[in-house]
């Protein structure tokens, strides 16, 4: 896809959370929104994936650690042919294959049961040296938040994918500077990102704005040209993106909109999406 | 009198892995800087490229574990069972338990029988913890035979499976030429209608030997092993309540959740029966020769002949 085609994308991967968080009157669209970009990226342009065969041992492999953002990963999924895009509307409901956390039985597509934070970098880390030991060729992306990296796993997992030289391994902070309890760097500080993932053996790209396709372009080109070493993408990105109302705003990390929300959520959208028409 | 033989089942356990790892590519080997002590360092001697040290980080070994095996590898995760079950609890039950993958986990050193490490390493609650995971199969062997047939039999069954080992060399009480194992399955080695004695692990001895003075007294105990306690064995039990009357189980863990805790399961809802827990009695542990602890704690077989005897009385 060129760069229009997936901002187009984007937007319709944004209409999905939004549509579903509404819809379960409860979810995380302030995470989910931030990520929709890199989320878009990866399932239309980055991995070696085939949604008609979502079990393919040759695939690429995503695993969501910051699970709660789960409404941006279904809608891309969704978008890209896993599953109709009207099961997005289900989203937490009983009886869904969409929980509010992404979970392995339940959903095609999903490659790994994540939500604990902390966790599914471990889970990555472990297929990405399944693949060295195996000679496979794919790759494995896991993208975290940058709240979540305060949980020790994370690094006992870094520690561990530095000193194995992971190559195969690509791992994305999406670091849009909120978390539940307030902005990152007052609650508990991660800072510095980068040198502390420099520190574990990584090779660290830091992306300005994760929200840009070239940007995220270019940093993943380089990921996968990197040899002998994990990635770390470390991208600012902005929590809320794309409706107008949430972006960076903390109480937009786990609360749904209500009816009148939802409208003017869906607008900002639309009006995005048409922009991107007159190009 | 001949010596009878010994051997720990975390021995057993090493050494079926190289068994196993010479019949199966996909079979890998996870450690946590425990490799002599969990003994999968005889795996690493012979397959070192499958052998995963993943340092001194348990809760990320059991991740590690969870990737290889949705990655089609069968992973065998060891460390002590203080931190298999107990650090890495929510990392089993999250990245293994809830997905069900085929995991298996080695926990060795579990329960009073560490020894002079003391109470932080005498791990007494992993059967509790781990026999709550929906989906999870919890084995606890009885000796050398029965831990290397539990190892292959986790190996082939698909899912998450627990295996519990001990440090101490217990007496080889499974080396009959009929003896097989079958997850799920209780044994009835000892026939007897006054009490039956249900025991697990090192203290299916225990309980042997206290049947066995037991009869002296004229009590006829009959005397099953349960390796599998999850799924457990519920008709045997239920055969057990409704022919005996009254039971006794016996486990080196917690009286709280564990082997005890199972039984009454069964029985509170099939057969209500007199049941006398004989376990670790809702204390932490401490240092001291493990022939020792198991003395003190009662779960010799002097100790538990005792209980009995005071329980049918």
């Amino acid at each position: 896809m060129n760069k229009t085609e997936l901002q187009k994308m984007a937007v319709e991967v944004r209409k999905g959370i939004v549509t579903g968080v509404h819809a379960a009157k409860a979810g995380h669209p302030g995470g989910s929104l931030s990520a929709a970009d890199v989320f878009t990226y990866l399932y239309f342009e980055e991995m070696n994936i085939d949604p008609e065969n979502p079990g393919d041992p040759g695939r690429d492999r995503f695993v969501l650690s910051k699970g709660h953002t789960a409404p941006g990963l279904y809608s891309a999924l969704a978008h890209r042919g896993y599953f109709p895009v009207e099961d997005l509307k289900t989203l937490r409901h009983i009886g869904s294959h969409l929980q509010g956390h992404p979970c392995i039985q339940h959903t095609p597509g999903i490659d790994m049961s994540s939500g604990s934070l902390g966790q599914g970098i471990s889970a990555a880390v472990g297929m990405a040296l399944s693949a060295k030991l195996s000679q496979d060729s794919y790759r494995v992306y896991t993208l975290l938040g940058d709240g979540e990296i305060q949980e020790g796993q994370v690094w006992e997992a870094a520690m561990f994918a530095g000193h194995r030289k992971l190559d195969n391994l690509c791992v994305i902070v999406d670091n849009n500077g909120l978390q539940i309890d307030g902005p990152v760097d007052q609650v508990c500080s991660p800072y510095p990102i980068d040198r502390k993932f420099e520190a574990f053996n990584f090779h660290v790209i830091s992306v300005a704005d994760g929200n840009d396709f070239d940007q995220l372009k270019a940093a993943f080109d380089e990921a996968r040209a990197t040899k002998g070493m994990p990635t770390a993408i470390v991208m600012k990105t902005v929590k809320g993106k794309g409706v107008s109302f949430m972006e960076n705003q903390v109480g937009w990390h786990g609360k749904a909109p209500n009816d009148e929300e939802y409208a003017i959520a869906m607008a900002d959208l639309e009006k995005a999406g048409e922009a991107l028409c007159q190009k | 009198m001949s010596e009878v033989k010994k051997v720990a089942t975390r021995q057993s356990y090493g050494e079926a892995l190289v068994e196993l790892g010479r019949e199966h590519e996909n079979l890998v080997v996870l450690d946590a800087d425990l490799a002599a002590a969990t003994q999968t360092g005889k795996f690493r001697a012979v397959f070192p490229e499958r052998h995963i040290d993943c340092g001194i980080a348990e809760s990320n070994m059991i991740g590690i574990a969870a990737g290889m095996a949705a990655t089609g590898k069968v992973p065998f995760a060891s460390t002590f069972a203080m931190f298999a079950a107990g650090r890495a609890f929510e990392q089993v039950r999250n990245s293994v338990g809830y997905p069900h993958l085929n995991v298996k986990i080695g926990a060795t050193h579990a329960g009073i029988s560490v020894g002079e490490d003391g109470a932080t390493h005498q791990c007494n609650e992993d059967i509790a913890l781990m026999r709550t995971i929906p989906g999870m199969t919890v084995i606890n062997p009885s000796d050398d035979v029965e831990a290397k047939a539990a190892v292959r039999a986790a190996y082939e069954m698909d899912g998450p499976v627990y295996l519990r080992f001990g440090r101490l060399a217990v007496p080889v009480i499974n080396d009959g030429p009929d003896y097989k194992f079958e997850i799920g399955k209780g044994v009835t080695l000892r026939e007897g209608q006054d009490v039956a004695i249900i025991a697990t692990g090192l203290c299916v001895n225990s309980a042997l030997e206290a049947a066995d003075l037991l009869k002296a007294e004229g009590i006829g105990a009959r005397v099953i092993n349960i390796h599998t306690i999850k799924p457990i064995d519920a008709d045997l039990v239920v055969k057990a309540a409704k022919e005996c009357g009254r039971l006794v189980t016996v486990e080196e863990h917690s009286v709280i959740g564990g082997l005890g805790s199972a039984v009454c399961d069964v029985l509170c809802e099939r057969q209500p029966a007199p049941v006398k827990k004989i376990g670790v009695q809702d204390v932490f542990g401490e240092s001291g020769p493990a022939v020792k602890l198991l003395e003190k704690y009662r779960l010799d077989g002097k100790g538990v002949y005792e209980q009995v005897l005071e329980f049918v009385k």
